[in-house]
């Protein structure tokens, strides 16, 4: 296995999907602890899938192969993840059936455009599911500023971001720019899809921002544990799920998810073990004592 | 100007209410300093509407508001407020600490960290609800009244001279009731309380006057709360069964009514 890990070094693709996939893990680690805690879920599936409509209409209007798609779909993530901020806030429409419709009509754009693009046999794939072999150093300088940002933004607005996540009226009440706070987190979930389409797809990426947080929410309530652990435990999905796409040529975004989420039922299973045998234990107890 | 020429809260013809639908209608209310008011009327009768539109989070469609003569949005330091219970998640990871020193966001700015004086301010608030000890816990980790009071010392730590109440009953057991009846009696000392909540039962001896909300405002400055004031408000037949204790709400409320 060592040997394995080493050789997969020496391969340059693999070196950018190991860099690609640690700094994805902090994006995983902290803007996930924020989309769970702040039940954002559901709305981060709408940008993600929202942003493929922009990845097909790069490829339409013959945009540059490399950078075109990361852009587009950065224009529809964004507009997304605006639209839905205000909208959800500032109309009593009904947000679910809002995020359904661009959810859906993204993904309509994406398939439409590309198959209007002329002479172009494209495979929605590698968007939709990711391919390391698309990486490029650019990709990697791109995610590095992102999660500059991320870590900068955490640092100078933890207190504000979180206590908006628990109670945002009274946050606004104190003077916190509460409508601000939620679109900017909402770009900042935007660009990370955006940026780690290539790693993940637009659909997979979801998976990475649910399931380390809320497997470590389970253990602990203390926000930063929580965005710290979710960390570690995204980059130890990330380099086995890439060690094991190597070694068995894998779809690398498939095995890290199917990994996490295996993890996740086990886990959920145990602690419901425990939690019964547990109470099975007190049971008998007071039944010794009683008798 | 000085502030004290002002009441403490003031509305004139104030309606409000979401897309189109009223659901406050010409409320007039003026309230002095250090007064106790407790509001009460059935649910969905506006209770809290009525605070959104004092705290400024939803503008009246018409009239005025103001807090100690301010315009609402520039009276945030004045007001301590004290949301719903249900109102938010109790599973939420955030510690007592941090739930306190949310008095302080707004003295926060750019600075990641909370300076020693709103660390102070945060355990002084704790201190003043019995809750010291807690500081470190995980709000989950509480019980409902322990929780209902780290939420009045999180209103506390803003240092405010009026502090709106929303159903802070509806937690709490009747031992903790009364205890923090007893508390806020002592607070109105200083502080001016507006108290709302759906359940006649709670408004018991600490509150100073009573007013009936339900769209309309029934108000007459004092703490006599007649039969023609519950009925207008609950819009069905009410009992008020008064102990011959003078000044003392004792009712009995239909359920329907609700």
């Amino acid at each position: 296995m060592a040997y394995s890990f080493i050789e997969m070094l020496e391969y340059t693709f693999m070196r950018n999907a190991i860099y690609a996939g640690l700094l994805a893990a902090i994006a995983f680690g902290i803007i996930g602890t924020y989309v769970v805690v702040k039940r954002i879920v559901f709305i981060t599936g709408g940008i993600a899938h929202a942003s493929f409509g922009g990845v097909g209409l790069a490829f339409y209007l013959g945009w540059d192969p490399v950078f075109g798609p990361i852009v587009g779909a950065a224009i529809f993530a964004l507009s997304s993840a605006l639209g839905i901020g205000i909208l959800s806030r500032e109309t009593l429409e009904r947000e679910e059936t809002t995020i359904g419709i661009i959810w859906a009509v993204g993904m309509a754009m994406g398939a439409f455009f590309m198959r209007q693009t002329p002479g172009y046999a494209f495979s929605p794939a590698s968007y939709l599911f990711g391919n390391i072999l698309m990486l490029k150093k650019m990709d990697i300088y791109l995610l590095l500023c992102l999660i500059i940002v991320i870590l900068v933004s955490t640092i100078l607005l933890y207190h504000k971001m979180q206590s908006t996540a628990f109670d945002e009226e009274f946050s606004m009440v104190v003077g916190v720019h509460t409508m601000f706070l939620h679109l900017y987190l909402l770009c900042l979930v935007a660009l990370t899809i955006v940026f780690l389409i290539k790693f993940m797809g637009v659909i997979l990426v979801l998976a990475m921002l649910t399931i380390p947080a809320s497997l470590v929410g389970k253990f602990t309530h203390d926000m930063r544990k929580i965005m710290f652990f979710s960390t570690i435990l995204s980059a130890v999905f990330v380099l086995t799920g890439l060690w094991s796409a190597y070694v068995w040529d894998f779809e690398v975004g498939a095995t890290i998810v199917l990994e996490a989420a295996g993890v996740y039922l086990v886990v959920v299973f145990l602690k419901k073990l425990v939690s019964v045998v547990r109470s099975r234990e007190e049971k008998s107890e007071r039944a010794i004592v009683s008798g | 100007m000085s502030q004290n020429k002002h009441p403490a809260l003031e509305l004139k013809h104030v309606w409000a209410g979401y897309d189109r639908y009223d659901i406050l209608k010409d409320i007039t209310l003026s309230v002095e300093e250090n007064e106790f008011l407790g509001i009460i009327g059935p649910n969905g009768g506006g209770k809290t509407t009525l605070l959104k539109v004092i705290l400024g989070i939803l503008k009246p469609r018409k009239g005025t508001v103001r807090v100690f003569g301010l315009p609402p949005t520039q009276a945030h330091h004045l007001i301590g407020y004290v949301p719903q219970y249900l109102s938010f998640d109790r599973q939420f990871p955030i510690s007592v600490w941090d739930v306190v020193l949310m008095g302080r966001l707004g003295k926060l700015g750019f600075k990641p960290f909370y300076t020693t004086r709103d660390k102070e301010a945060a355990m002084e608030a704790l201190n003043q609800v019995e809750m010291g000890e807690f500081g470190d816990k995980q709000l989950s980790q509480l019980s409902g009244g322990q929780q209902q009071r780290v939420l009045i010392a999180r209103a506390l730590c803003t240092n405010p001279k009026i502090i709106l109440l929303d159903e802070p009953m509806a937690s709490v057991d009747k031992k903790m009731e009364t205890s923090i009846y007893e508390f806020l009696r002592e607070l109105n000392k200083a502080i001016t309380i507006i108290l709302v909540t759906h359940d006649i039962g709670v408004l018991s001896t600490y509150v100073k006057k009573i007013g009936c909300l339900n769209k309309y405002l029934i108000y007459h400055e004092s703490k006599e709360l007649t039969k023609e004031m519950l009925e207008a408000a609950y819009e069905c037949p009410v009992d008020l069964i008064a102990h011959g204790v003078p000044h003392r709400v004792l009712s009995h409320h239909p359920p329907e009514g609700e």
